[in-house]
């Protein structure tokens, strides 16, 4: 079976394998893992008319370099605004190219976003746990880290030349307040930490990994409730230590823990939130449980519609000039 | 069984956490245990998975489907017939070699409790022990029933890399570790059985609301089962 593979001269830490994860395992201490990023993980697939849950690289602040040593394969990269530097070019995180035998690729940090996605169009060989190749870091477990030094191979590449180019951004996702619900456990705060919850400004601070986003900004102050029992914990639990720091709970979090919640931040904009770095400032706005479901299932269908779009094949260059050619010959008629 | 009320608490758009009690009593962790095994069998629709937990049960649920207030609904439907299905968990054996080298702090232990070592030992063998949930990371499952006579408090800071398979403890809990991970508990021996285990059909030897029973072994056995086993 012909096989594309690449050397890897250098990986920064985090970068890691990650398919669409592995929920249901909660309940056993495992997190799902999966992207920090679930709608540009997506996205990149999406480009190259991959499944949904093909395994892919994430690539964290510290950058990736690649180096082919067997192609030619078609590749997306998608999230935040990384930089590409590619044949002694800089282009933009969110594209799709080909790259050839003896090609390298760089990937690093742009001016903004924490998390990109790097997919092939074909089959990243990974070591699968629990059915699922998503890396889950704090224990290393699935596909694992990227090391420098390392090597990667694909099975079944292919080349997809008519879908190279710029992808479309999700921006439909990007804008306002963190959206979160109240809770489950408001009650072991002080009345003024709720209040500062949604009138003050957070700022990402630089303790932020795949585990937690740790946050600056006002005291959240307990009503001495750090002896409660552990309680599951959820993706985006807003969780506050005896200091009073927030932490956000994201991909790889613990299962269950005995600091109280004051929020949970909604599924829909985990992913966005999951994009800022650190020094970074946003504000929480607290909704209804009702309103939340609102609010995902229209982002759902937004992100549905999103994905329908950018996975349809545009046609090589050639088909592209020629169809506009054909438009413009119409009118002319 | 007598059934309390639990209380709802709506957490974003996706999960429902249904609490018993705030605090830990036998009786609270059997009603999650119950309640949990109850929703098994009869699963609501638009369910994706639920964690038991100390006093409380965490409910997650795909938001196209369904929402909070249906789940809530099908849950307080479950609680009418879970008395009839009292759920027992299954007995499982954990062995254990307390040889020197794996019982770091067992004579910090007999210090602290004014035992001997075997005195500690013999309150560790003798405890009833109840998988109350999984938490801190894969395969960590936290065992109720520490013997008062041994129940000692976690240290005041942690100690590095300390062995996948070592058995510890801290208040009324313990715990089989899986993983080398830093800990703050009192490190009593080290087993060869594996909770995480290399098994597509059953990867996790525990289920919440087991009854585990800790066997002794010499280092001879110890080494023998180890060589059996692998870690993932």
């Amino acid at each position: 079976m012909y096989k594309v593979e690449f050397s890897i001269p250098f990986a920064g830490p985090l970068v890691t394998i990650q398919d669409m994860g592995r929920p249901g395992n909660m309940r056993y201490g495992v997190s799902a893992s999966g992207p920090m990023d679930r709608v540009s993980f997506e996205a990149a697939n999406a480009a190259l008319g991959n499944e949904k849950n093909q395994t892919a690289i994430e690539i964290s602040l510290g950058g990736l370099i690649l180096q082919c040593k067997e192609g030619p394969i078609s590749i997306a990269i998608t999230g935040g605004n990384f930089t590409i530097e590619y044949q002694d070019q800089k282009i933009s995180s969110w594209t799709v190219l080909t790259i050839q035998k003896g090609e390298r690729l760089s990937i690093r940090a742009g001016d903004a976003g924490s998390w990109a996605y790097l997919a092939f169009s074909g089959k990243i060989n990974a070591k699968n746990w629990l059915g699922s190749d998503a890396t889950h870091s704090t224990s290393g477990f699935g596909g694992g880290f990227l090391k420098s030094g390392q090597k990667i191979t694909i099975d079944n590449p292919s080349i997809k030349e008519n879908r190279i180019g710029a992808i479309l951004k999700p921006e439909f996702y990007l804008k306002g307040p963190i959206q979160a619900v109240l809770g489950p456990q408001e009650q072991h705060f002080m009345k003024p930490s709720v209040e500062r919850f949604t009138r003050d400004i957070f700022e990402v601070s630089k303790n932020y990994d795949r585990m937690g986003m740790q946050l600056k900004g006002p005291k959240l102050e307990l009503n001495n409730a750090l002896s409660i029992p552990s309680e599951p914990i959820i993706r985006g639990s807003v969780q506050v230590s005896g200091d009073c720091t927030p932490t956000v709970l994201l991909a790889d979090h613990q299962t269950t823990g005995g600091y109280p919640k004051i929020a949970t931040v909604i599924s829909s904009d985990i992913d966005r939130l999951s994009q800022l770095r650190a020094g970074d400032t946003f504000k929480f706005s607290l909704i209804s449980s009702s309103q939340a479901i609102n609010i995902t299932r229209k982002f759902l269908y937004k992100k549905e519609k999103y994905l329908q779009k950018i996975s349809v094949a545009r046609g090589t260059l050639e088909q592209r000039l020629m169809s506009e050619n054909l438009i413009g010959g119409y009118k002319y008629n | 069984m007598l059934i309390e009320k639990p209380t709802f608490k709506a957490i974003a758009d996706h999960a429902l956490l249904v609490s018993f009690s705030n605090d830990f009593s036998e009786s609270v962790h059997s009603l999650v245990v119950a309640l949990d095994n109850s929703i098994k069998s009869n699963p609501p629709i638009g369910l994706l998975e639920t964690v038991p937990a100390i006093v409380n049960l965490l409910i997650t649920f795909d938001p196209l489907i369904t929402d909070h207030i249906i789940i809530q609904k099908s849950i307080l439907d479950n609680m009418k017939s879970m008395k009839k299905n009292k759920f027992k968990g299954t007995k499982r054996d954990v062995h254990i070699c307390y040889e020197e080298t794996f019982s770091k702090d067992l004579e910090t232990i007999s210090k602290i409790c004014g035992l001997s070592k075997d005195e500690v030992i013999n309150a560790h063998l003798s405890g009833s022990y109840n998988v109350l949930m999984y938490g801190f990371s894969p395969g960590y499952a936290y065992l109720s029933g520490v013997s008062d006579k041994i129940n000692i408090p976690r240290k005041t800071s942690a100690i590095r890399d300390v062995d996948a398979g070592s058995v510890i403890i801290a208040g009324s809990q313990c715990l089989v570790t899986t993983l080398n991970m830093p800990t703050g508990w009192s490190i009593i021996g080290r087993s060869p059985t594996l909770i995480l285990r290399n098994n597509i059909k059953k990867p996790f030897l525990f289920d919440v609301g087991d009854q585990v029973n800790f066997k002794r072994i010499d280092i001879a056995t110890f080494e023998q089962l180890k060589k059996a086993n692998q870690y993932v």
